[in-house]
């Protein structure tokens, strides 16, 4: 078999005497949804900050792509197909919805040491961006600074700007945290549009929302990865249930 | 425009029609104001009055420098008057030297000193952007108070470097012997000079317009907000931060050359933190990320030290309340008064 779009081999992170991942091992497929669920303080948000690359782990090695990116920082990473969404929303509030995809189309067009021609005027820019808009249900709001969206508002522009950097792999980090229920199940049917665009690394609380959309499920306790699998088999898998399902599901 | 989206087009109708208007009658009467400036001057006989006039437009120059790395880029700088210094002494001992026919350097090359402006001032903004870059390197890797305080203790650095520079006046400054020579036209003539520095603020202006509407304008303005996300997004921030900080000490060098001519005199003051200080009260009070509100900033500045200064020495009394309520009640500065916000944010 082809090797892993993303694999993430013996991953340790320590903050001081902590390990928040301990010899974590996963991979990501091609085209696939991935999704990485586990009780607070398991250490999910940990290990997408050390995929996207903005924590450097202490040993193990992440490969992405075909190379290894375990040195890379963010910037890089993104620039070779990785892109990300916080768990808290990150936007620029001050530039509209518009504004903010177009400079996630920006991104991937170049250097920006352009300093003459109005980047707002640029077709090139905002045809795409208005397209991603679309593709996330926010073709009414593009124009509207992105600082006053509504909050499940603001997770749909975050998605169309990590699509808009064109990804090979989506790093989603808890992108119904906060929303009600509305809110999650329109989040729900976008991403399951979105799925084969491009693989995706979903870290996710809302069991509903995980089972339904992931390919396969990987079940995060203390750092560690206890079981990998199809959401059915990890359902029925009664260590899951020991170590988390069973509070939530059973 | 043909095919904007609804939403689109409906903000650009909101943004320009309504506002705009009186907002340009505005900026027309004060172009005008400033195009008539030497001529009521000599009406009313107060050659002063185009002093200070010409005083204001070379701050407002270095204000607006400042702003695009503090309003627009979000970085603030406490040194900024080091990039005015250097500018300004760059011209002074160039000058100097030129008038005594002595090279400023004869190892390992010859370089003569030199009175020519297009000479001169290039090698203003040179200096002062190379020491931007320098400047830039360290502090920029650092954020908040510490860039603060970086830039402020570069800045001192540097202004004790020309203090000791005894050979330059030191503490005392340097008197420029004459004015720079600008092709054809007679600085020493202080109403050509006035026009020669309102063209340049005006070009400046220009260039900065186009600057912060750029794809590298929207990366500044982008990293101001939110600089995690921008690295996200791939943008590597230091590189585009530090163009964005050299470009500013190029424009600030500028602003000292024509300083040094402006008052025929080089002084370290100029260079100083005090100094540093009143470019961000120019900017704040005017409007922080906009352009036009820094050159109304150094203009109400200038305007209150010299009235308020005509009361009291203490003048600084009465002007830091009034700062404080601008601050608390005009968020925009000045300019936010003038304009509707969206509009001043451009």
């Amino acid at each position: 078999m082809a090797e892993a779009l993303l694999a993430a081999d013996g991953l340790v992170k320590r903050f001081g005497g902590i390990a928040a991942t301990d010899g974590l091992s996963l991979s990501v497929e091609e085209g696939e949804l991935h999704a990485v669920i586990g009780p607070n303080g398991a250490g999910k948000t940990t290990l997408v900050a050390q995929l996207a690359g903005e924590l450097m782990p202490t040993s193990g090695r992440i490969r992405f792509a075909g190379a290894d990116v375990t040195r890379l920082g963010m910037a890089e990473r993104a620039r070779r197909g990785l892109a990300r969404s916080f768990q808290i929303t990150s936007i620029c509030p001050d530039f509209t919805a518009l504004d903010n995809v177009a400079l996630a189309v920006q991104a991937r067009s170049g250097h920006s040491f352009r300093f003459w021609r109005p980047a707002r005027r640029e077709e090139s820019l905002r045809a795409p961006a208005r397209a991603f808009l679309d593709a996330v249900g926010l073709a009414g709001r593009a124009a509207v600074p992105a600082g006053i969206l509504a909050h499940g508002e603001q997770r749909q522009l975050e998605l169309a700007m990590a699509l808009a950097t064109e990804p090979r792999l989506l790093l989603l980090d808890e992108p119904m945290a906060g929303m009600g229920p509305e809110e999650s199940a329109r989040m729900v049917a976008l991403l399951g549009r979105l799925k084969r665009r491009c693989a995706i690394l979903l870290v996710e609380h809302d069991m509903d929302a995980v089972f339904a959309l992931a390919d396969r499920v990987s079940v995060l306790v203390y750092g560690r990865c206890i079981a990998t699998g199809a959401p059915d088999a990890i359902r029925a898998d009664p260590a899951v249930r020991a170590a988390y399902l069973g509070e939530e599901v059973g | 425009m043909a095919e904007l989206p609804a939403g689109a087009a409906q903000t650009a109708r909101r943004s320009v029609i309504p506002r705009l208007a009186p907002a340009r009658l505005a900026l027309l009467l004060a172009a005008l104001a400033l195009l008539a400036v030497p001529i009521l001057a000599q009406l009313l006989d107060q050659p002063f009055y185009l002093r200070f006039a010409t005083r204001v437009l070379v701050m407002a120059l270095a204000a607006i420098s400042l702003d695009l790395i503090l309003g627009y880029g979000g970085m603030v700088s406490f040194g900024h008057a080091a990039f005015l210094g250097i500018g300004a002494y760059v011209t002074g001992i160039l000058a100097v030297h030129a008038a005594n026919a002595e090279p400023l350097l004869l190892w390992p090359v010859v370089l003569p000193g030199s009175d020519n402006a297009f000479i001169v001032w290039p090698l203003a903004m040179a200096a002062a952007a190379l020491a931007a870059l320098v400047i830039g390197l360290v502090s920029l890797r650092s954020s908040g108070v510490h860039f603060i305080m970086i830039t402020l203790a570069f800045a001192q650095m540097l202004y004790f470097f020309f203090i000791a520079l005894q050979k330059y006046g030191g503490e005392d400054g340097l008197q420029m012997p004459a004015r720079s020579r600008f092709g054809a036209f007679d600085l020493g003539d202080k109403r050509v000079f006035y026009y020669l520095v309102l063209a340049l603020l005006m070009a400046a202006l220009g260039f900065c317009h186009r600057l912060v509407r750029s794809r590298f304008g929207m990366v500044i303005r982008g990293c101001r907000q939110n600089e995690r996300r921008m690295r996200a997004l791939g943008f590597p921030t230091f590189r585009y931060r530090l163009c964005c900080f050299v470009i500013a000490g190029a424009l600030a060098g500028l602003a000292g050359a024509l300083l040094a001519n402006s008052q025929d005199y080089v002084s370290p003051a100029d260079m100083s933190w005090q100094r540093s200080g009143e470019l961000i009260v120019m900017v704040v009070l005017g409007g922080m990320g906009t352009l036009l509100g820094p050159i109304l900033g150094a203009a109400a500045y200038l305007l209150l030290e010299l009235v308020l200064g005509g009361w009291t020495e203490h003048w600084a009394i009465i002007f830091g309340p009034l700062l404080i309520l601008l601050v608390l009640f005009a968020r925009r500065g000045l300019w936010g008064l003038v304009a509707r916000p969206e509009a001043a944010g451009g």
